[in-house]
């Protein structure tokens, strides 16, 4: 029994899911491996994509795979960082923009 | 200045200890596949050449940098430089040779005395010759500053480390101060029409990871280092090389200082591609020591394996046919050059 919900050495396993479903898995890594190939975007724009986007979700995993892809593929620590303020700024003013509802209902309720 | 691990007397300067290191460092590191099992499973055991087409000299390990990955563990403080005696026998087997390229390495192979009259020697011989230039000594005394001339006159090809687009990440790995003065070489080689088209001048870049992950794809690699140097520094140049760094040596040290260890040789291994494994190398490229001693790669030439019993094992024995023959040596570093894309000294493999 593991002592904490996350261990790093679990990432290497990701593929492991399919032994308990062999079927949804194949169509989700075939799915996956598609989205990450070179396309409008570059492999690069992508990473950096997912950088952010793992920050939002708070998914250390992701965090630590797609820092080593980003690395990978040629992204500057300028760039990583970036990323992860575009993914800061949008979390934290997706916070913020409410504050217009809480004015809103505040005006509303107020004489 | 920082020291060689050979002058620390580091235990990593000893050949016999990084391939322990490779083999049995850990659980996890003896639980790794071989790397003959691999080639075993893809028709490639024995490793066998396809001929000779480069014909590399390690002229010797001296050099202006410390480099924090360098797999020579070159440096200033390093005094094994090739003689002129081997330089005529290197010659006299370049004679009747098929390579035809002479790759000239080290260390910084400009800092070795023979190194001019050799370029003059070798150009006559109708072969290509490449020199790996570590920039920064092109920046230092009045005759490294006029090599460039010196290139251009015997069309020599300039293949240079530059390790990033940006001066942090280059700067840590090959010390302060490098970005800039590998920007200034590059600026004067292209003064000079090295890396502008229709020149004939070739200029190309090897590029390799600061760290402790694999090069990423070598096409959309370069077209990020051409638009970042070009739009920075008006810097052109023909084709950028990704090259995988080999556990081997100085970065070896940097693998098992920062914990790395384990997860690259597995990163190395769960990367091995049967395609890069086919066109590695070693199978068209015979590596010539300071010493004269013949090695499948330079590689091969740091951990002290010198080619197979059988084969000719110094360039005064020079026999191609029999080279030719040889089985390759091989070890757990050879999955460097087995990972993803491939890694050579040309660059990807496949």
């Amino acid at each position: 029994m593991a002592d904490t919900y996350y261990q790093p050495e679990d990432l290497k396993k990701f593929k492991d899911v399919a032994d308990f479903g062999p079927e949804l898995a194949e169509k989700f890594f075939e799915y996956y491996g598609a989205v990450f190939e070179e396309g409008a975007l570059s492999a690069r724009e992508k990473a950096l994509i997912a950088l952010a986007v793992s920050h939002t979700v708070q998914c250390p995993y992701c965090i630590d795979a797609y820092t080593t892809e980003s690395l990978e593929k040629g992204a500057s620590e300028e760039q990583m960082m970036e990323a992860v303020h575009v993914a800061s700024a949008i979390r934290g003013g997706s916070s913020l923009v409410h504050g217009v509802q809480m004015m809103n209902k505040t005006k509303d309720l107020s004489m | 200045m920082i020291k060689s691990l050979k002058t620390q007397s580091h235990k990593l300067s000893d050949p016999a200890y990084q391939l322990q290191v490779l083999n049995n460092y850990s659980e996890s590191l003896r639980d790794l596949p071989r790397f003959r099992d691999k080639l075993k499973e893809t028709d490639l055991f024995p490793l066998k050449p396809t001929g000779i087409e480069i014909f590399q000299m390690n002229v010797g390990y001296m050099c202006n940098m410390t480099c924090k990955h360098c797999h020579v563990d070159a440096g200033p403080d390093r005094r094994e430089v090739m003689k002129k005696e081997t330089f005529r026998q290197c010659l006299e087997a370049l004679r009747d040779s098929e390579a035809t390229t002479v790759d000239l390495t080290g260390g910084a192979p400009e800092m070795n005395p023979h190194f001019k009259w050799f370029v003059e020697e070798a150009s006559k011989l109708g072969k290509e010759i490449t020199v790996r230039s570590n920039l920064t000594i092109l920046t230092t005394a009045p005759k490294y500053r006029a090599l460039p001339e010196f290139f251009a006159k015997h069309g020599v090809e300039v293949t240079c480390s530059l390790p990033f687009y940006n001066k942090s990440r280059t700067d840590r790995q090959r010390g302060e101060g490098t970005y800039e003065k590998s920007i200034e070489a590059l600026q004067k080689l292209n003064g000079i029409g090295y890396g502008r088209e229709g020149s004939g001048l070739e200029l190309n870049l090897v590029y390799n990871p600061a760290g402790a992950f694999l090069p990423g794809e070598q096409e959309p690699m370069e077209q990020t280092f051409k638009r970042q140097l070009s739009r920075k520094h008006g810097i052109v140049f023909n084709k950028l090389f990704t090259i995988t760094n080999l556990p081997i040596s100085r970065f070896l040290n940097f693998l098992l200082e920062s914990g790395n260890l384990e997860d690259y040789m597995d990163r190395l291994v769960t990367a091995y591609n049967p395609a890069a494994a086919q066109g590695v190398m070693c199978r068209n490229t015979i590596s010539v020591g300071w010493d004269g001693t013949l090695y499948d790669c330079d590689f091969n030439q740091m951990l002290d394996m010198p080619v197979e019993e059988d084969a000719p094992r110094h360039i005064s024995e020079w026999n191609e046919l029999k080279l030719n023959n040889r089985t390759i040596r091989i070890n757990q570093h050879c999955f460097g050059c087995t990972a993803g894309a491939g890694s050579s000294c040309g660059g990807a493999t496949t």
